[in-house]
């Protein structure tokens, strides 16, 4: 397990490097401009001494190399002096957003709160969800219950955030005027009113953003506990005489759970990546949106930034739900 | 003891006078603002963006700046320098502006001119990558003559000195803030760009790049009893539709920037009876450019450039029947509404500077334009629609950004122009590649490899001359200059050029205008540009807020100061 572990680990870096390097040529190769924003009022060489100033007048390699440089040393040694109060980064060149001038992983940090509040508590309920309604459908298999549940996720699969978002603002936040269709980024639970302010803004894209997440998990479950609850050991449970719930819990639930837990620990990366319809629909201005804003700006260094950063996470956490699966799963032996 | 005493009574006697607290600063609680393209950084001169000049305005203010008719006003300044008053130097290389007195900055020290030169040399100091450097342009030097006095000399004789620290581009920065932050180390001062110090209404209290801006009273503001607010919530992010939501739908905003929606959509929103929409209208306006050099592919290098003049288009008569195939007013109706007018001036505004010779545009005339086609010799030989002469048919690629209103523009334009038998190819691109300068990409709007493209743009300020001169001669985007040109249609008329030259020499807002007018007249008469649609601000604030004075001249938030909230 270790000496998998150990390969595994090993064979991420060069699979990080080959992503970052894919990741510059796209952006490199696609057309954009940082200033195609401005109003056209400012002259042309005025827009060119500003691309020198983000550095844009340097050869591909040596921006690439900088950048490199930038993510994987200077970034993590801020990280690390910021932890013990040590200097190891004074006077290096930080990785600089190209619209707001700042440290691009300042913004990041600025930005991850609300994402993961929003997006991260709208996957959890999700899941919370999906797994009791995945189980007794297969449990009910072919019944109402089943037949509208199958309906029902099939429906919230298919229809999209931007629809079910729009709708959710006119019925509630226009027509109703119960709840606000603007989250604010800036508030602070501090009391009772102002957490109940935070879950009512909360409200709405949580329910969009987890009503797709039980579609698709429930789903799974479903699928999962069908495959279990046709097994010998389920018939040989019952042969037994053991309790319908003790079957249903114990033997299938249990034994069904392990693909569910690895597609949940795999799709866990997208909670960071947040939600970039939802995020905008409802101005939570987290990943999402960021990313959204920097692709709109041609605000590369951010854009790279938080894809990279995803792509650290998704591949750290594929790596965890392999390790898991041989957990949970004796029988898989990677070794 | 005794100034004691003497400060103790008179604050027992403010607190005894009850009713003038109604007056207080801070009175009326938070102001809500909504952009939804969010402020990314508070430094003018690091950003030129709309959304950051205009946000930051609340905190940073220039010497003078445009009122909502486009006239200027002192703001910083005692009052606007001029020849008549000595302002100006009679040979018209120097302006001296003197500040008000007694200006204080947000932390309580003292505005002086020493401040003025220091945003001069901010801007201007190599390596910084400053956005507003063309309003520095020409500046020789910035002297502080005393405190309050600081005279900026030009290199040669400005007629109109108005650009340095004049409107939301270009205000005064605080020298103590800013004095580390000069040339490439502009990008390291973070917090100075993400708070600047400044002598408006507000001061920030918090930045949330791209996100939001919390604002509150400056308490050193100049004037008593304002801004009425205590404090503004400055959020950005969402869409225009969203954004007019939370102002005219479901109140949540005050106030919501540059709502660029269909006109019905908007109409609708404001018949709920919850805000208002306001429009103001400045110079920017939505135009076809003809390009008057080749564009065909087979001519590879040499495509769109001088060497080459367009076969179909170098003829005015084909121009004049393009644009007199045009309904205007019905392009207005479809695409903007109440935030737009039918214009057939590229200089829409201020009222001096809009010439009143181009009226007849404003009238579809299809029938003239055949009438025309037919004159140039284009006819319909072959009997299948489309015109042609010798054996070429008139047929034309229209490109524009991707966009959904010029998107409906280009269908009206190809089925008026069918009408008089021209066939039209349409094309649109993405905005950030249409309007970017790579000059790598074939297409950009500099590169103009199409026949006629449709566009926006504006003259910066109230006047002309700038933005007049980007129709001279050798302003061309070619390969020479790495496509740079602002001349997009490759235009070339000597007369006009030494208008543009008798125009940087003449003085008084009168003979200027009266010179605008004709350079516009010349511009338009000769159907190198057609002017569609002259193009206001919308924006929208709810009912209960008070002192909204729309200004397209310079930033919409411009007399934030004397904003209230109404009594319902």
């Amino acid at each position: 397990m270790l000496r998998y572990t150990a390969r595994r680990l090993f064979f991420a870096l060069p699979t990080l490097l080959a992503i970052s390097l894919v990741v510059f040529a796209l952006l490199e190769l696609a057309p954009g401009d940082p200033m195609a924003q401005l109003p056209q009022t400012i002259s042309a060489d005025v827009r060119a001494q500003m691309r020198e100033a983000l550095g844009l007048g340097e050869a591909a390699h040596i921006r690439y190399t900088r950048w490199l440089y930038q993510l994987a040393v200077v970034e993590p040694m801020v990280g690390i002096d910021a932890l013990f109060g040590t200097a190891f980064s004074e006077g290096a060149p930080r990785l600089l957003s190209w619209q707001t001038r700042a440290p691009v992983m300042a913004l990041l940090g600025e930005r991850l709160p609300q994402t993961l509040i929003v997006v991260g508590l709208a996957y959890v309920i999700g899941v919370i969800v999906a797994i009791p309604l995945g189980v007794w459908s297969a449990y009910r298999r072919g019944g109402a219950f089943d037949r509208a549940a199958t309906g029902a996720a099939m429906l919230s699969y298919a229809v999209p955030p931007f629809f079910s978002g729009a709708v959710l603002i006119w019925l509630f936040a226009i027509t109703l005027g119960w709840l606000p269709s603007v989250y604010d980024t800036g508030l602070i639970v501090r009391d009772w009113d102002s957490l109940v302010a935070q879950i009512r803004q909360m409200a709405l894209p949580v329910l969009v953003l987890s009503v797709q997440t039980t579609a698709q998990i429930s789903r799974y479950m479903r699928a999962a506990m069908l495959d279990a609850l046709g097994q010998d050991y389920i018939t040989a449970a019952r042969a037994r005489g053991a309790p319908e719930g003790r079957v249903l819990m114990a033997h299938g639930l249990r034994n069904s759970l392990i693909p569910v837990v690895s597609i949940v620990a795999v799709g866990a990366p997208q909670i960071f990546a947040g939600a970039i319809v939802t995020e905008q629909i409802f101005g939570v201005n987290g990943i999402g949106a960021l990313l959204v804003s920097s692709v709109q700006a041609t605000d590369i260094p951010t854009i790279m930034a938080i894809t990279m950063v995803l792509a650290v996470l998704i591949v750290a956490f594929n790596l965890m739900a392999d390790l898991t699966y041989g957990w949970l799963d004796p029988r898989i032996r990677y070794d | 003891m005794l100034l004691r005493s003497f400060a103790r009574s008179f604050v027992t006697l403010a607190a005894l006078a009850g009713p003038v607290s109604a007056l207080e600063r801070g009175r009326d609680g938070t102001l809500k603002i909504l952009y939804w393209q969010a402020p990314t950084i508070l430094n003018p001169y690091l950003s030129g963006g709309i959304k950051d000049i205009e946000a930051a305005s609340l905190v940073l203010e220039p010497l003078a700046r445009y009122g909502p008719e486009g006239v200027m006003r002192p703001w910083l300044a005692e009052d606007i320098p001029t020849l008549a008053n000595g302002g100006i130097s009679a040979d018209k290389r120097s302006i001296t502006w003197r500040l008000k007195p007694d200006l204080t900055w947000s932390d309580g020290s003292a505005v002086t001119a020493e401040d003025i030169r220091f945003t001069h040399a901010y801007c201007t100091a190599p390596g910084g990558g400053c956005s507003q450097a063309d309003k520095f342009r020409g500046v020789a030097d910035v002297e502080v003559l005393d405190p309050l006095t600081a005279r900026v000399t030009f290199d040669a004789p400005r007629p109109n000195p108005y650009g340095p620290f004049v409107g939301p581009q270009a205000p005064i920065l605080q020298a103590a803030q800013f004095s580390a932050c000069l040339g490439p180390a502009a990008a390291s001062c973070t917090e100075a760009n993400f708070a600047p110090i400044g002598t408006g209404p507000f001061k920030v209290v918090d930045f949330r790049p791209g996100d939001a801006v919390q604002f509150e009273a400056n308490p050193g503001y100049r004037e008593p009893g304002k801004p009425a607010f205590a404090d503004v919530t400055f959020k950005g992010g969402g869409t225009p539709a969203a954004a007019a939501r939370t102002v005219l739908e479901t109140g949540e905003f005050d106030y919501a920037w540059n709502l660029q929606l269909r006109p019905e959509m908007l109409s609708d929103m404001e018949a709920r009876g919850k805000g208002r929409i306001t429009a103001a209208f400045s110079t920017l306006v939505e135009r076809l450019a003809f390009n008057l050099t080749d564009p065909d592919p087979a001519l590879g290098d040499a495509r769109s450039t001088l060497a080459h003049p367009h076969p179909v288009l170098s003829d005015a008569d084909v121009r004049r029947a393009l644009s007199m195939a045009l309904d205007r007013p019905v392009m207005v109706e479809i695409g903007y509404g109440t935030s737009g007018r039918a214009t057939c001036n590229i200089i829409p505004a201020p009222p001096a500077y809009a010439s009143d010779a181009n009226e007849d545009c404003l009238v579809q005339d299809l029938d003239g334009a055949r009438a025309a086609l037919d004159t140039a010799g284009w006819t319909d030989s072959d009997g299948d629609g489309v015109r042609d002469k010798e054996g070429r048919p008139l047929s034309l690629v229209l490109q524009t950004s991707t966009n959904a209103v010029r998107q409906d523009f280009q269908v009206l334009i190809k089925e008026w122009w069918r009408q008089i038998g021209v066939e039209t190819e349409l094309r649109n691109i993405e905005p950030s590649v249409f309007f970017g300068a790579d000059p790598s990409s074939p297409d950009t709007f500099q590169k103009f490899y199409a026949d006629v493209q449709m566009f926006a743009g504006a003259s910066d300020g109230t006047d002309p001359e700038g933005y007049l001169s980007t129709w001279f001669c050798g302003r061309a985007p070619a390969p020479e200059n790495q496509w740079q040109g602002a001349n997009i249609s490759r235009w070339c008329n000597p007369a006009f050029d030494a208008l543009g030259e008798e125009l940087s020499g003449t003085g008084g807002v009168e003979a200027r205008a009266a010179l605008a007018r004709r350079m516009n007249d010349m511009l338009v008469q000769s159907h190198v540009v057609l002017p569609l649609v002259d193009r206001g601000r919308v924006s929208a604030h709810v009912l209960s807020l008070g002192g909204v004075e729309m200004n397209a001249w310079d930033s919409e938030l411009w007399n934030i100061a004397d904003w209230t909230r109404l009594p319902d």
